[in-house]
């Protein structure tokens, strides 16, 4: 037996299956430009807003992007049963659920860097600290991953996994430092920053892209690993725990 | 505890419950290698459970299940390699052609490229959907998705293939076509756990037969053996325009050595340990003002065993399933 065939042809048919049908490229690009045109026209303060909003940006992007296509790519095949398919397949529930969140992983860091590449003909990104960067979107993109994983795993219909999943999207927009600074939160309403692990990521991006980071970067990296083990081991126990019952 | 090399399934003491409900109520069983073992029950049985439990897509609460002497509970996956799971509903991916999913399923198991094509383009070819291979699973009709679904379960040439009501909610013909190749593949080697309502089904088919009710075995047996009940018994069949149910009345106060029953469609059954005298019988019919469209001598079958063994009336449980599948879909 040989696990990476696969893990492979998994991840290559939800490849072609979802993440490449021509909605979902459009939306991988519709979305994000939208967000940039939105938070760029709300600051009102031209070009040099860019880099202030280009954090924010990116990782609303992958937020929104991975867990919106997780509610398919699990969901959707679980209601169906094709999923009974993959869990009788003889390979590990880790790699399996690898498989299938590997493409939106990809998907995550693909939407980052559209607003990236737009980013790249309005302003000057020369001081940009790519090597931190990169490392951090892959990151978000995990811990975003998982945390639609988490969701995908929890309801059992399409439309439940989208409404729960705004439950934690819409709060980590505002709170999670992407466009509010978290010092300017109510005190009361910072210990939650702190428990959503878009905050590290943000905080990462932030020191990235313009410098302005409050955290240690090994600290920030640390606490996105640690969000996206605990993330994907709560998930595959869920799994086991209400689907093979 | 060591299996006997010529086991495929061993079960031991399998229980499950969901909530209130026993679903299984400590079964035991084995099927032997190369066997084709049927596995009968009425609608919440508990063959579906037992199916999702030994191929792990279920988890027992209590009892063991060995594989080829393998321990599913401590290595699972190992098992699974060695099983081709056919569920009682097409699984496949919709917007996948029917290649692409049987290509995809070899892959589920590891198979090379090469060698999961070449299997693919036989299996399209052995099941009759080469002509269909690209179209998508999604427009496939009924019979062909419990074709495609059952290549899809023997892709990776599994030695024990569970297949779970493969021929219900099928046309005749695809029904006909699936019950030869399972007796094709059985006839190559291949140990078949099968549970089926159509008792007649599992007659033609099975060596042996498990009847399952209510989560308990109530009897395992071969066919053959099964069937020495009904040796001695004489049945005829009363083709009648209406009114069965009191000329069964009728029949049983004229002749009370004579076990009668109303059955589906407008019939009476007639069953006795003597010969049935049938010329008095339409007499005493036609006295009674009824029209007595046909008599005709029955070979008593596996319906009947069945019946007595469990007390659930064989006809009622397969049109319950027919209706459940029409309206749930393939």
């Amino acid at each position: 037996m040989k696990p990476w065939i696969a893990f492979w042809n998994i991840l290559a048919k939800d490849m072609r299956s979802y993440y490449l049908k021509p909605p979902n490229i459009s939306w991988g690009i519709v979305f994000p430009l939208a967000w940039t045109a939105m938070f760029f026209i709300r600051s009102g303060s031209g070009l040099d807003s860019i880099p202030n909003l280009l954090p924010g940006v990116m990782a609303v992007s992958v937020l929104f992007g991975t867990t919106s296509m997780l509610a398919v790519t699990v969901t959707f095949e679980k209601k169906g049963r094709s999923f009974e398919r993959l869990l009788l397949a003889p390979i590990p529930l880790e790699l399996l659920m690898l498989a299938k969140t590997t493409g939106a992983i990809a998907f995550g860091v693909a939407n980052a860097f559209v607003p990236v590449i737009i980013a790249v003909f309005l302003a000057d990104l020369s001081t940009v600290n790519w090597p931190t960067l990169i490392p951090a979107v892959v990151l978000i993109a995990v811990s975003s991953t998982f945390l639609g994983l988490f969701i995908a795993v929890s309801v059992s219909e399409v439309f439940e996994a989208q409404t729960f999943s705004n439950f934690f999207r819409f709060p980590m927009i505002f709170l999670t430092g992407l466009f509010f600074p978290i010092e300017k939160l109510p005190l009361w309403l910072r210990p939650l920053s702190y428990a959503l692990p878009l905050t590290y990521g943000a905080d990462v991006l932030h020191a990235s892209i313009r410098g302005a980071g409050h955290m240690p970067l090994l600290l920030d990296f640390a606490l996105l690993a640690a969000f996206c083990a605990a993330l994907f081991g709560v998930s595959l126990r869920n799994i086991r725990r209400r689907w093979i019952v | 505890m060591t299996s006997d090399p010529q086991t495929a399934i061993e079960v031991r003491g399998l229980a499950k419950r969901f909530g209130d409900v026993q679903a299984l109520a400590g079964i035991d069983f084995d099927v032997r290698k190369g066997e084709l073992f049927g596995f009968l029950g009425p609608n919440g049985a508990g063959k579906s459970t037992t199916i999702n439990v030994l191929t792990g897509l279920a988890r027992p609460d209590a009892g063991t299940i060995r594989i080829v002497g393998i321990d599913c509970s401590k290595n699972p996956k190992a098992a699974q390699h060695l099983m081709g799971v056919v569920p009682d509903e097409g699984n496949l991916y919709p917007e996948l052609n029917g290649f692409e999913n049987l290509a995809f399923c070899g892959a589920l198991y590891g198979m090379a490229k090469p060698d999961r094509e070449a299997r693919a383009k036989h299996l399209l070819d052995r099941f009759g959907l080469t002509n269909a291979a690209r179209r998508k699973f999604a427009g496939y009709s009924r019979g062909m998705k419990r074709k495609l679904t059952i290549a899809a379960g023997i892709i990776h040439e599994p030695p024990i293939l569970f297949l779970d009501e493969p021929t219900t909610g099928i046309d005749v013909a695809s029904a006909r076509q699936i019950r030869q190749l399972i007796a094709d593949l059985n006839a190559s080697g291949t140990t078949i756990f099968l549970t089926t309502h159509y008792i007649e089904e599992a007659e033609r088919l099975c060596r042996r037969i498990a009847f399952i009710v209510q989560g308990r075995i109530v009897r395992i047996d071969t066919v053959e053996n099964l069937m020495r009940r009904t040796e001695g018994r004489h049945v005829v069949h009363f083709a009648v325009s209406d009114n069965a149910r009191s000329l069964c009345d009728r029949i049983a106060a004229h002749s009370p050595n004579l076990q009668c029953q109303a059955v589906a469609g407008g019939g009476i059954r007639v069953e006795s340990s003597e010969p049935v005298q049938v010329g008095p019988l339409v007499r005493l019919l036609e006295d009674c003002g009824a029209e007595v469209a046909e008599a005709r001598k029955v070979r008593p079958s596996l319906e009947d065993v069945f019946v007595e063994i469990t007390g659930i009336e064989a006809g009622a449980m397969k049109q319950e399933k027919e209706r459940a599948k029409m309206g749930g879909g393939a």
